[in-house]
Formats: C-alpha cells, structure tokens, sequence
C-alpha cells in the first residue's frame, strides 16, 4: 500500500506519494535520485542525481580514481570509505577490488586496471609504499578527491532518507521561530 | 614593493585556486540539503540560496579566526 506524507504548513500543502518507502530507499542508495524517479518525484530525482553522481565523479578524477578504495588491514584503515559507501553501485567495486587484492590466499590481481583497487603492497609506516606514491603524484588533488567523493556519499543518506520519509518540511511558522531564536541569541 | 605585490599576487592566486574547489561543494551541498526540506523547486532553490549563504558566512568567520590565530602565533 502507499505511503502519503503531508506537509504540515496549511499555506502551502503539499502531498507526497511516498509509494513503497523501503523499495524507493534501496534504490535510493544504489543509484542517486533513483528512489524518487520511482516515487515519480521527477524533477528532485533529477537534482539529486545529477547533484551527487557529479560531485562523486569529479572528486574520482581529482583523486586520479584512486581515492574510493576499501582497506581496513591496519596500518591503512580506509575510514572514508565509510562515506563513500553510501553513494550505492558506483562506490561498489571497491568492495570487489578488496576482495581480490586483500581478501583472497593468494591474492589476486585487480581487476578493470587497478581502478578503486586498495594497494596491493602492505602499507609500511617506515617505508615508501604504493600509497605514500599516490600522494606524492596526486598532492592535494588526494584529499580533495577523498573529500568530495565523501560529500556525495553523506549527502546520499540525506536522500535515502527523503526518499524514505518524504521531506523534512519546515513550515512558516518554524521558521519564524527560528529567525526569532537566532535574534534572542545574538541580541540578548 | 613590487616584491610585496607579486608575494600577495602568488598568495591570492594559490588562495583562490583553493578556494575554487569549495564553490562547487557549497553549491551541491546547498541543493541537496534544500531539496530533502521542500518538494517543489521554487522554495528549495529559495531555501538553497539562503543555506549557502549562511555556508559562506560560516567560512568566512572561520577563516578569520583563524588568520587571527596565525598573526598570533
């Protein structure tokens, strides 16, 4: 059965078919924006997916796709990864790549020409090592790719979520009160 | 003097080439966000226009404390 949410604002009412919430949050997470094009939410599909798959994509170039790898084997705890998780099929592979390179007696090469492949060497504090080379070729361009890759994926639960439960609406009323509490604090 | 103008040049210059990657962030983050408040796009792109200003203005304050900061020390 179908989900309907209303917004509370009674000057401006809105109805959202929420459809079936759990699907639409499933395909939500896998592609961007997916969830609401089922919900027939066109027009927020569309800027949701556009919105996140490009901010993912170009944080994968910045990082010379290099900065979505899953690798938790200490010293190299791919923390990121976390974040990155949450943008669906697109971060996915790099579950595939660690599999290969790390999971696997022996290890096996990776797959696609290394792309979201962990380093296949072990990370060696002391040492040069593979990853201390891609930061020395990328520069900065490394945490900036980590960093946009990463938005993408926390805004993406931002989406699950709205596609979920339907929009966390404010009303005018809430936000009139905001506006007075932020003049109450800055003003008292 | 022409030194201390081209010192500040290459600073300003490495400065807004850093800062550039932040435009793009701000504006997706602002979009986003305002799009899981609202359903239709005028108050959400509405919304994001206030939101991203209040990301700037945000920055800006930490960017000061924090050139404060670095003067100190």
């Amino acid at each position: 059965m179908d989900k309907i949410v209303r917004s509370p604002d009674s000057d401006d009412p809105v109805e959202v078919n929420l459809r079936n919430p759990m699907l639409a949050g499933i395909l939500a997470w896998l592609i961007p924006g997916a969830g609401h094009l089922y919900q027939r939410r066109y027009a927020k599909g569309i800027l949701f997916m556009v919105c996140i798959l490009s901010t993912f994509i170009f944080g994968m170039a910045l990082g010379g796709g290099k900065v979505v790898y899953a690798s938790f084997r200490q010293p190299d705890v791919r923390y990121p990864y976390i974040a990155q998780f949450f943008v669906g099929a697109p971060a996915l592979p790099a579950l595939i790549q660690r599999q290969r390179v790390i999971g696997s007696r022996p290890p096996k090469k990776p797959l696609w020409n290394g792309f979201m492949a962990p380093p296949t060497q072990p990370i060696r504090e002391s040492e040069d090592d593979e990853l201390a080379d891609w930061h020395r070729q990328l520069k900065s361009r490394f945490e900036l790719g980590t960093l946009y890759t990463m938005v993408a994926g926390l805004l993406n639960i931002l989406v699950i979520y709205d596609a979920c439960a339907g929009p966390a609406f404010t009303t005018v009323v809430e936000e009139e009160r905001k506006k007075k509490s932020w003049q109450d604090i800055l003003w008292r | 003097m022409s030194s201390l103008a081209a010192t500040i040049a290459m600073f300003s210059t490495i400065w807004f080439g850093r800062m550039s990657y932040s435009v793009p962030l701000i504006i997706v983050i602002s979009l986003v966000y305002a799009a899981t408040r609202h359903e239709h796009m005028i108050p959400i792109l509405q919304h994001a226009r206030r939101f991203g200003t209040w990301i700037i203005a945000f920055m800006a304050v930490v960017f000061v404390i924090l050139a404060f900061i670095s003067i100190w020390l």
